[in-house]
């Protein structure tokens, strides 16, 4: 058994990617990892914050960072975004000493201390480095039958700090993949950006970036694309409508959290999976495993 | 102030906020601008928007939309042959822009982001479906029934919370407390 504090961050617990939440529990219950959920946890902040206000976006970073240094354990989360943030609040504290002055500060308004030393994990990292490809491999109890899966990372996880994988040609997800026993297609837009929170504000920004990334997914053969974190998947899956709408075009290309294709492949049920929060839905394609 | 003074005083104060001192070593070789999947819809781009900083154009940088269409994929930082960190370096753009309250009447982003903070603001967690419609509300509730479909689709299949997750009573006053405190230190640093 390997032991983790668990940072799910808010879409993935109580908001639109419950269901990332449901089958990463699922999953790594499988795995032998227990993901212990830290006490109390506050909103990393994601983009809004650290782009207008920099000190109170490090501070609720901190937050979180000070609550799993109590416990010890490596911090995993599900969430590119709370995974860059709360990566980014870490060095940010060791390059900027006044910065740190003044988190410092904060945080011992709030009876925290923070000295540094929480190591944080994106979960795929964690799954694929810790766990491994051969025991993964090992659990696979549906035959995917060669189900051909786009592997999309997106940008935090990757970028911009060197990490567990290549900032612009990853490979992690595509051997995850592979190791299921689905066939990764090419996929040159990979990690490419998905439009993130700017759907909302300029959607017609976003609509543009989704529709390439459709686009790159279904001409190289992609039966379905897996997501490594909650606002790729929602705007890839729930803004696949829109985007069909403005630009005339006809996807219908189901999206997956990628722990839903590593729970469908272990012979998990559709319930534990939450396949039915998909919006485009994922049946047609995935019948035959299910 | 003279132009090369005023100059100096805005790469200062861009230096002074974390993440932007990389302007100092930009060599204009457009790198940053070329990786930018928005670059072309900005107003300036990324490396327009550094040398006209440079060359002190404070109010047309501070007021430009460039920073704002970042959608912090962070690909210009990752391929700037300098070192720089783009991304970031918009960021303190953003930060400056908002603390000198400048409207930014062509891009909504800045009230997504304002409504945004609000939420996680008050309630340390961000309840989606109270945070889309207040920003609707405040910038044009006529754009929301275009997308009553997406929502309808993401209720209908248990996507969107109305109920909001609450921190416990310590854990709020902690966060607020924390929070206080690192407004009264001046924001950012």
């Amino acid at each position: 058994m390997k032991y983790y504090s668990y940072f799910p961050g808010c879409s993935t617990s109580e908001g639109g990617a419950k269901a990332y939440g449901w089958s990463t529990r699922a999953v790594s219950k499988v795995l032998d990892a227990e993901l212990i959920e830290l006490d109390d946890w506050n909103c990393c902040g994601s983009t809004p914050y650290s782009s207008v206000d920099e000190l109170a976006s490090i501070c609720l970073s901190a937050r979180n960072l000070a609550l799993a240094e109590e416990r010890g354990f490596d911090l995993v989360t599900p969430c590119s975004s709370c995974y860059l943030l709360l990566n980014r609040t870490n060095s940010y504290l060791k390059q900027y000493p006044q910065l740190r002055a003044k988190a410092e500060e904060a945080l011992a308004a709030g009876g925290l201390e923070y000295h540094g030393t929480v190591k944080v994990r994106h979960l795929l990292d964690v799954l694929v480095n810790d766990i491994g490809y051969d025991e993964i491999n090992s659990k696979v109890k549906r035959n995917l039958g060669k189900l051909k899966v786009a592997a999309y990372y997106g940008c935090q996880v990757v970028r911009p700090r060197p990490s567990f994988d290549h900032p612009e040609f990853p490979q992690s997800l595509d051997k995850l993949v592979a190791c299921l026993g689905g066939e990764p297609v090419n996929f040159p837009l990979k990690s490419r950006c998905c439009g993130g929170s700017l759907i909302i504000s300029e959607e017609a920004l976003a609509l543009d970036l989704i529709r390439r990334l459709l686009e790159s997914a279904v001409s190289n053969g992609a039966e379905c694309l897996v997501a490594v974190c909650p606002l790729c998947q929602t705007n890839l899956d729930a803004y696949q409508s829109q985007v069909n709408r403005r630009f005339k075009t006809n996807y219908n290309l189901p999206v997956l959290f990628f722990t839903q294709l590593m729970g469908i492949a272990f012979g998990l049920s559709d319930e534990d999976l939450g396949l039915r929060t998909s919006i485009v839905p994922v049946d047609k394609v995935l019948a035959k495993y299910l | 102030m003279d132009n090369k003074t005023q100059a100096d005083a805005f790469v200062e104060e861009i230096c002074s906020i974390p993440g932007g001192e990389g302007i100092r070593l930009c060599i204009q070789c457009g790198t940053c601008t070329a990786s930018c999947p928005n670059a072309e819809k900005m107003e300036h781009t990324p490396s327009q928007l550094i040398a006209m900083a440079r060359a002190g154009m404070r109010q047309e940088v501070l007021s430009s939309n460039a920073m704002w269409y970042c959608l912090s994929c962070y690909l210009c930082t990752v391929r700037c042959p300098r070192g720089i960190k783009q991304t970031n370096l918009m960021h303190a753009l953003e930060c400056l822009s908002v603390q000198e309250g400048l409207s930014h009447g062509r891009t909504l982003t800045p009230a997504m982001y304002r409504s945004f903070n609000d939420f996680v603001y008050s309630l340390g967690s961000l309840p989606e479906f109270g945070f889309m419609t207040w920003f609707y509300l405040l910038t044009n509730p006529l754009r929301a029934i275009k997308l009553v479909p997406v929502i309808l689709n993401l209720l209908r299949r248990g996507r969107l919370s109305i109920r909001a997750r609450r921190l416990t009573p310590k854990g709020t006053n902690q966060l607020k407390a924390i929070l206080d405190k690192a407004e009264s230190l001046g924001g950012t640093p």
